[in-house]
């Protein structure tokens, strides 16, 4: 059953350039004026009066906790998506020379292991609310793994869009729910322009495209999450990837809202965005002081963030230019290496997005752009295990042995000289 | 020359609610004044008070974006396919 109107706490949509309002239906444009994207509009007194520390203490162990800050009428398809740990990254920030570094492992979100759970949950929920059976998406990978994922918890018909390039891992997790997958000969931005055909003509929900303006409100409980890991606190510097620059945008979004509705204490936060050199077009704009994108072709084994036109680019930008941070691109050696330091040093395994921003991390430190004593939170969305290609060829082998102590003998003492003399080459 | 463009949804309220248009262009920036021309009001939609097109709006010839191309200047020829998509977010 929907919950009562009084807790509904969005008022509808509204176009965040010209302002210009629109009903809360599916549709993501400011078709009436000016074609810039539609965001939802909230009833701030009405979250303040219902909210506070305690109440989302006591709420679900999920995004759902903040609920009131999201754009849904009643029940939500709770898949416990959300509140993935922040992990204190003692010897990741050793090893790079910081102080008080945190990792947001969205790496092990549920239910399919990627930041993209949370803004499906809200989007296939808003779906469910405007009444559609099918919903649909244009995805580099993981957001079909979450579409496809969470349409079969919810009954909902599926049909997904991907590059037919994408990586072994990211077409498996999207093809074991049974939806219907179209692999396009194309990069993304060419089966995103595709997609908005399809969306003319077919009375799909597409989570990125008609439903995007709910879509992407999942993302804030990446700023939410964070503030309450850290006690109610705002970090002084954030480091996320950039693809379409949605998600960078929603966790300053989360943090204003948390200061809006007197959760936390207003202060000044550096965002720094990571991308790939072979798909910078958002790092290319910031390195030329430039305030507009010009769209570029990706080439990259960072696949899930190879957006070649970023539809939000400029706010990417102009957020970075205002907090302070940087925008900085790696090459995909660099990311590779990402990766592994990740692993190596903290025992998380993530995909090639999630080396890019600790390379770009690293990058930055050594640059002079972090201060060791700033409280940074590395957001990490996405898991390892979905992109393994990437990293095949560095990982080295398992020692093939006997089943006999002399055989393993032999190995260990190999083993040990092996890593002595990594140790050597590498120092802590 | 005659050039199909298709229309995004937000759009076909002034296309009679076509998804596909035929018009007469042989630039993109001559397929704007086509479109205002056969639906009067739709270039006030597309392009600012410049006349340029606005910044969340990407146009594409034959499914190549127009800036990999001459932007507004990219010639046209009969048979082509020019698509209008408002931009979207993805990943």
């Amino acid at each position: 059953m929907t919950a009562t109107l009084s807790s509904v706490t969005f008022k509808g949509l509204r176009c965040k350039e010209c302002g210009h309002p629109y009903e809360a239906t599916a549709r993501h444009v400011c078709e009436d004026v000016c074609f810039g994207p539609l965001e939802v509009v909230y009833d701030y007194d009405a979250i303040r009066a219902r909210t506070s520390r305690a109440s989302i203490e006591a709420g679900p162990v999920s995004i759902w906790r903040y609920r009131d800050f999201l754009p849904i009428e009643g029940d939500p398809i709770d898949v416990g998506t959300g509140f993935t740990p922040l992990l204190r990254a003692n010897r990741l920030a050793r090893r790079l020379g910081l102080k008080h570094l945190y990792i947001k492992n969205d790496g092990v979100n549920m239910p399919t292991l990627s930041f993209k759970d949370r803004v499906v949950s809200v989007a296939l929920t808003r779906a469910r609310e405007l009444g559609f059976s099918t919903v649909s998406c244009a995805s580099t990978g993981n957001l079909a793994n979450s579409t496809a994922a969470i349409a079969a918890h919810a009954g909902m018909e599926c049909c997904v869009f991907i590059p037919s390039d994408l990586e072994a891992g990211k077409v498996l997790g999207t093809l074991i729910y049974n939806p219907t997958l179209m692999a396009v000969k194309g990069n993304y931005d060419q089966v995103n322009r595709l997609c908005c055909e399809v969306a003319n003509t077919y009375g799909w929900g597409f989570v990125n495209i008609n439903l995007r303006p709910y879509y992407s409100e999942g993302s804030k409980t990446l700023g939410f999450e964070v503030i309450e890991q850290l006690g109610w606190k705002l970090p002084d510097h954030i480091v996320a990837p950039l693809a379409s620059g949605s998600l960078f945008t929603k966790i300053r979004k989360g943090f204003d809202e948390f200061i809006k509705v007197g959760l936390v204490d207003e202060k000044p936060v550096r965002f720094s965005g990571a991308q790939a050199e072979g798909c910078s077009p958002i790092a290319q704009a910031f390195a030329a002081g430039r305030d507009f994108i010009t769209p570029v072709k990706p080439h990259t084994i960072a696949k899930s963030i190879a957006i070649g036109n970023p539809a939000d680019g400029p706010y990417a930008l102009d957020l970075a230019y205002k907090s302070g941070g940087t925008i900085a691109a790696v090459t995909d050696e660099e990311i590779v290496a990402g990766i592994q330091l990740l692993a190596e040093t903290e025992g998380i395994f993530t995909e090639t997005a999630g080396g890019t921003t600790i390379a770009v991390l690293k990058k930055l430190v050594e640059q002079g752009k972090i201060d060791p004593e700033e409280t940074t939170v590395a957001y990490i969305t996405g898991n390892g295990l979905k992109t393994t290609e990437a990293v095949t060829s560095v990982v080295g082998e398992a020692l093939s042995i006997e089943p006999q102590l002399a055989s393993f003998n032999a190995a260990w003492e190999r083993a040990q000289s092996l890593q002595r003399a990594t140790w050597e080459s590498v120092g802590v | 020359m005659t050039i199909q463009v298709l229309i995004p949804t937000p759009l076909q309220k002034f296309t009679g609610d076509q998804a596909s248009v035929a018009l007469d262009a042989s630039s993109v920036d001559e397929l704007i004044v086509a479109l205002d021309g056969a639906f009067p009001g739709l270039k006030e939609r597309l392009c600012d008070e410049q006349g340029k097109l606005r910044r969340f709006l990407n146009v594409y010839v034959n499914s190549e974006d127009i800036r990999f191309l001459e932007n507004q200047t990219t010639a046209l020829k009969a048979g082509d396919e020019v698509s209008i998509v408002p931009a979207v977010a993805g990943g």
